[in-house]
């Protein structure tokens, strides 16, 4: 009788689930490990056998020999692998931060005239959500390479602009600001600006607590470096100068030239990203409930207070999270940049390092290394201001 | 008794708003000074979009390059007598798709419509020869006979039936395209370096997702997982996978994969390579989506499969699945349209899909400038594809009542 009830108890091995769990664990990672130890092995036997060569990092510290289209650091053939894959880092970084900011801006005003009450506003936002999320981004930016960019009359035939501002086949060439002997100086006093911007939206807040009345902060923030910096500007002899480009024979002196390959995977990467930005914004919105409008409306906050202090702030806790994942995916996307010729990360280190060393493993292991890192710390920072701004529960 | 009571007393819906033409303009258009301004902005852009549009396709636009090139846009350089091939997937294809139709209607409902009216609309393309509207007029009417046979399936195991026969219209499929062997009679082998254009495309986007799915599933189920190995070896694949570009996985495929396998291994066919990147990267993304339906699922759904004897693999299959993934259909079809966009990068890697065609016409002397037109009609095509999907997303979910029940 003992004897059965404790054989009730435990089960057979076979079906004890103690040891099924800890049995599908060792077969999952038997499989997973011996995969990954087949292809490793594969792979060293093929290197040592067939090329002689290990696995090291060193050719990074040759040098180069190639030139690169464009660059935010000083660099010139002579220099080493390494530089030029800084020089294709610093190029990514350029065109997502700048991605970034643009998809924002242009998401956010599609997002709002997408919920616009006006018929013609609204459709228009729709339309436009429509068509570019439904093309896939890489026939965006050749179509915008080649069939805008490309088509661009030739320099001596440039349009245009008021600026002036030269849009040729060659790249778009603009009015830049050179930096005169006092332009340290001017910094300077923007940074002083800065902190007593940051000190007045802390004193700002501090009373607002205390009052209850809570001002606007940022446009506080904003308004106090605008102003110190408006007074420097006039106080320091001239900080820049305004350099304009000028027609020169075949080719445009003077302003800064951007070059169309960076135009072109900009705006590619703007008016896509943008289309799904606004429709994250669009349903950020639509997730506050009608009541809070209305309880707000009843309270007597006006139309721009209900939006700054009611709408928004529950907005965004639902657009932050979506939002982080479009940022992502722009500075992945920035990778088809190999398609039209501008030099960022992939397109140096993938395409031309990988072609001269032919170093797959290093250099695969270095772009994927970076990409992971980027994604990972955009998403941290992302969790973190997640983190500050979630709702509250008791 | 109780229906009764509670239609009786169900309160009617509100009267619907209804305006003359006049009213519906104040309305919606010049309500406040503000809206007038709006308006009158909205309207001086659209006329100029349109007509520089308009402008631009009737006057200066080569549309002559689209025609001339036509079958290499549709179909890469498959064999021109082996086409016939193609029009047999097209034509299994409408039968699958008419069954399938009949076998969902009474839940999709006309959902689907918009897959029949594509043959005829097809029909009136101006340059089609009469032989391409003959083929489509037959699609159209196999897929109407294969609407009614599935009439005769048994409809209360649809579920097993629709996923039988996509399974059995892949592998058909496969099979007439790829041919058997090099020398024989009936179909001949076609090398899938021939295969190019929307063929390639739709291919590649059609087993991407066939394949991605499970795994996807496998892959949500894994990191859901209470067995901390298999939690953690889902995480860091969906992790690493959704922290790199799709291009550096599909260039590893390229250079790379050949290292990993051991010496006088069979040299693995390209489009192989750009399916494998593909689909691995697409698992992880839809691992997150179903992840989230996942979450969805309440717990005492679980208990009460539990309390009821299922097992572990029934509970899973027959009570988790089902409402999850139910409950992110228009994500999961969201990220299907981005893999049916995405396949466009393998023309990076070398192949002739869609993209990779077009940049082969352009490369010919005699198409030289064409950007323009080329461009326009291959994001029109995907255009096409990716928004039919998104519209049958949209109305499936409406008819399944997603977020009602």
């Amino acid at each position: 009788m003992q004897d059965i009830h404790a054989r009730q108890i435990r089960p057979p091995f076979y079906r004890d689930e103690r040891v099924l769990s800890l049995l599908s664990q060792i077969v999952v990672l038997g499989i997973v490990l011996g995969l990954g130890l087949f292809f490793i092995s594969n792979m060293i036997d093929g290197l040592s056998e067939k090329h002689s060569v290990a696995i090291s990092f060193d050719f990074l510290r040759q040098t180069a020999g190639f030139d690169i289209g464009e660059s935010l650091i000083d660099y010139s053939r002579q220099d080493t692998y390494a530089r030029a894959f800084v020089v294709g880092l610093l190029n990514t970084f350029q065109v997502a931060a700048l991605g970034i900011v643009f998809a924002t801006a242009l998401g956010v005003l599609i997002g709002v005239m997408r919920l616009s009450p006006n018929f013609l506003v609204n459709r228009i936002a729709a339309i436009y959500i429509d068509v570019f999320r439904n093309i896939p981004l890489l026939v965006l930016l050749i179509f915008w390479a080649q069939a805008v960019f490309l088509k661009l009359p030739q320099v001596r035939e440039a349009l245009i602009l008021p600026g002036p501002i030269f849009l040729s086949n060659r790249g778009v060439a603009v009015p830049w600001g050179v930096p005169t002997d006092s332009w340290s100086a001017y910094l300077a006093v923007l940074g002083a600006g800065i902190a007593l911007g940051a000190g007045v939206a802390l004193v700002l807040r501090e009373r607002g607590k205390r009052t209850g009345r809570m001002p606007f902060i940022p446009l506080w923030f904003l308004g106090t470096v605008a102003a110190v910096g408006l007074v420097g500007w006039l106080i320091l002899p001239q900080p820049l100068t305004l350099d304009r480009p000028f027609l020169d024979g075949f080719n445009t002196k003077g302003g800064q030239v951007l070059s169309q390959q960076f135009l072109a995977l900009l705006s590619g990467l703007v008016i896509y990203t943008a289309a799904f930005i606004a429709e994250v914004v669009r349903a950020g919105i639509q997730a506050v409930s009608k009541g809070q409008r209305e309880a707000a409306t009843a309270m007597g906050l006006t139309p721009t207070q209900t939006l700054r202090l009611i709408i928004f702030p529950q907005a965004l806790r639902v657009i932050i999270p979506p939002l982080t994942s479009q940022y992502l995916n722009l500075t992945k996307n920035s990778s088809l940049a190999i398609a039209i010729g501008y030099p960022d990360l992939f397109a140096v280190a993938g395409n031309t390092i990988l072609n001269q060393t032919g170093r797959a493993i290093e250099v695969f292991a270095l772009i994927m290394g970076t990409y992971l890192s980027l994604s990972l710390i955009t998403s941290l920072l992302m969790n973190m201001y997640n983190q500050r701004i979630r709702l509250v529960e008791r | 008794m109780t229906t009764a009571a509670t239609s009786a007393t169900r309160s009617l819906p509100p009267p619907s708003e209804r305006y003359t033409i006049l009213g519906w303009l104040r309305k919606n258009l010049f309500s406040s000074l503000f809206n007038t301004v709006l308006t009158v902005v909205a309207v001086a852009f659209i006329v100029f979009i349109l007509q520089s549009l308009l402008r631009w396709a009737f006057t200066s636009a080569e549309w002559g390059v689209i025609p001339a090139n036509f079958n290499l846009i549709m179909r890469g350089r498959y064999p021109a007598a082996e086409a016939w091939r193609l029009w047999l997937v097209l034509y299994l294809l409408g039968g699958a798709v008419g069954m399938i139709w009949s076998l969902t209607t009474r839940q999709i409902g006309t959902a689907l419509l918009v897959v029949f009216v594509l043959p005829f609309a097809l029909m009136l393309v101006p340059f089609f020869s009469w032989a391409i509207r003959l083929n489509l007029l037959l699609v159209e009417v196999i897929g109407i006979g294969g609407y009614a046979l599935g009439r005769y399936l048994p409809i209360e195991r649809r579920g097993r039936a629709i996923a039988y026969l996509l399974i059995g219209y892949l592998i058909l499929m496969l099979v007439v395209l790829r041919g058997f062997g090099e020398d024989a009679n009936t179909l001949p082998a076609v090398p899938t370096t021939l295969w190019g254009g929307l063929l390639l495309s739709l291919l590649l986007a059609f087993f991407g997702i066939a394949l991605s799915f499970p795994l996807g599933v496998l892959l949500a189920l894994g990191r859901q997982s209470q067995l901390p190995a298999i939690r953690i070896a889902s995480v860091i694949y969906i992790e690493f996978i959704r922290g790199v570009p799709l291009i550096s996985l599909l260039f590893m495929g390229q250079v790379m994969l050949q290292l990993f396998l051991p010496d006088g291994f069979p040299t693995i066919d390209r489009v192989l390579r750009a399916l494998v990147a593909i689909t691995l990267f697409s698992a992880a993304y839809t691992a997150e989506n179903v992840r989230g339906g996942l979450q969805s699922v309440s717990r005492g759904q679980h208990e009460a499969a539990q309390a009821l004897g299922l097992s572990g693999y029934q509970t899973t299959m027959l009570i988790i699945l089902p409402q999850a993934l139910r409950a992110v259909i228009p994500v999961l079809v969201g990220q299907f349209i981005g893999l049916f966009k995405d396949t466009s990068l393998v023309a990076l890697v070398g192949l002739f899909d869609l993209l990779g065609i077009a940049r082969t016409v352009l490369a010919n002397p005699d198409w030289l400038g064409t950007q323009q037109e080329i461009y326009v009609m291959v994001a029109g095509l995907y255009w096409i594809f990716s928004y039919m999907m998104s519209y049958a997303s949209r109305r499936i979910e409406e008819q399944l009542g997603v977020g009602k029940r």
